[in-house]
Parts: C-alpha cells; sequence; structure tokens
C-alpha cells in the first residue's frame, strides 16, 4: 500500500492548498480495488459562497496529480466553518 | 451500414482502419459529447449501464435518480469507449466518473449527488426539467 498517498500526506496538502480550517481523510482501500480509495471531511472558509461543484473543483485542483495517477476513489463532503458548526448543533 | 460497407470494398483495408480509428476518436470530441448533453434532458456518464452498474459510485447515482422515480435518461457506458471516457473528464474538467448532466449543464458526480438529494436539492433541480420527483408524494402519503 506504500505506493499510495498517505493520509497524512493528503491532508497537509489540503490543509496547506485550500487554507483549510479541518480536514480529516480516511482510507477506505480494498483488496478489490487498483489504486488508494479515500474518503474525506473538509470544512475551510474558501468554500464560502461556492456551490459543490465549484468546492469540489478546489479540491481536485489542490490534488490534481494525485487524482491523475496513484488514487482510484476520493469521496468529499464539503462545508463552510459556518455550516460544519450549525451541523453539530443540530445532530 | 451499407455506405460504410460500401467503402470498405473500394477504400480497402488501409482506408477502412484509418476510418475506424477516426470514429473512436471523435467520440471524445468537444463537439461529441457537447452534442450527447444536449440531446437529452439528463445525462449520465457512467462505468456500466443502469441496469448493471460496474462501480459502486455509478451505482449510487442510478439508485439516487431511481428513488425520485427518474429512470428515463441518457447514458453512457464509458467502459466500453476508452475516448469518450478520457474525452469526457475533460469536458467536464473533472477527474472522475460518474457525471451527471441536466439541462445541458454539469451537476457533478456521485457525492455531489447524493449530497443534494439529502438536502432536497435534487427535487428542485428535477422540477426545473418538468420532472415531479415521487419522493414528494411519498412525503404527502406520510403527512
Amino acid at each position: 500500500m506504500a505506493q499510495y498517498p498517505s493520509v497524512e500526506y493528503l491532508q497537509e496538502k489540503l490543509r496547506e492548498g485550500l487554507s483549510a480550517e479541518y480536514v480529516k481523510i480516511l482510507d477506505i482501500s480494498d483488496s478489490g480495488c487498483i489504486g488508494g480509495k479515500y474518503k474525506a471531511l473538509i470544512v475551510a472558509k474558501k468554500f464560502e459562497g461556492k456551490t459543490l461543484v465549484q468546492r469540489h473543483r478546489l479540491v481536485n485542483s489542490c490534488l490534481e496529480e494525485e487524482l491523475k495517477g496513484p488514487i482510484h476513489a476520493f469521496s468529499m463532503k464539503t462545508f463552510t466553518p459556518e455550516q460544519w458548526e450549525d451541523r453539530q448543533i443540530s445532530s | 451500414m451499407s455506405i460504410f460497407v460500401r467503402m470498405t470494398q473500394t477504400l480497402g483495408r488501409q482506408r477502412l482502419l484509418s476510418h475506424r480509428f477516426y470514429c473512436i476518436a471523435a467520440s471524445g470530441s468537444k463537439e461529441h459529447i457537447e452534442g450527447l448533453v444536449k440531446k437529452d434532458p439528463i445525462v449520465v456518464f457512467m462505468k456500466g449501464v443502469p441496469e448493471k452498474p460496474m462501480c459502486g459510485f455509478s451505482n449510487a447515482v442510478v439508485q439516487i435518480l431511481r428513488m425520485h422515480g427518474v429512470d428515463k435518461y441518457a447514458s453512457y457506458n464509458v467502459l466500453e469507449d476508452e475516448d469518450l471516457r478520457q474525452g469526457i473528464k475533460d469536458f467536464s474538467n473533472w477527474p472522475t466518473i460518474p457525471q451527471v448532466y441536466m439541462n445541458s449543464e454539469f451537476v457533478g458526480g456521485c457525492d455531489i449527488l447524493i449530497q443534494m438529494h439529502q438536502e432536497g436539492e435534487l427535487i428542485e433541480e428535477l422540477k426545473k426539467l418538468g420532472i415531479r420527483s415521487v419522493l414528494l408524494d411519498a412525503d404527502n402519503n406520510k403527512e
């Protein structure tokens, strides 16, 4: 599994690239898949006023190189700090 | 078809090969894909077919649409067309499959469709296409 980007590496790259407040990534790779499979939660002020497509595009461009190659699947949830707070309260 | 057969007879093997390459290359071209997304109100580029999706993410998109009672949409299997598979990624500037288009506009991939579904946004998007989500009726029955 060493050839796939590590969770720590991806988290750091996103935190820096998006000036994200919070990034949490889970490695959900399984033996049935070629390439790494990840699930991400990203909270960033940068997402404010942006549609889901625009937010995902920001993340995708930050991980452009990785998505072309070693990452097989990258599923994400994107929130602004405000949305994330509301969610914490309501859940 | 008959034109094609005639061509192969007159132009010979060499030409036939180049003609084939031309066909394959064209399916991933901007013009071709533009035509596909404009042709139908809902278009899904996926792995496999709606009856038998070949990937969990493509399956999720099919299931969400089904939940809303949407079964009439155009779908294109990128596993059967390598040129389309790359072409649609370039066209949408989006690195992954599935990809959903509504009203010729890129809506998103699997994650976005799931989130739109969870937040009720998908019902609104379908309404814009003149499609009434069956989930609305399900809600009414509960009340």
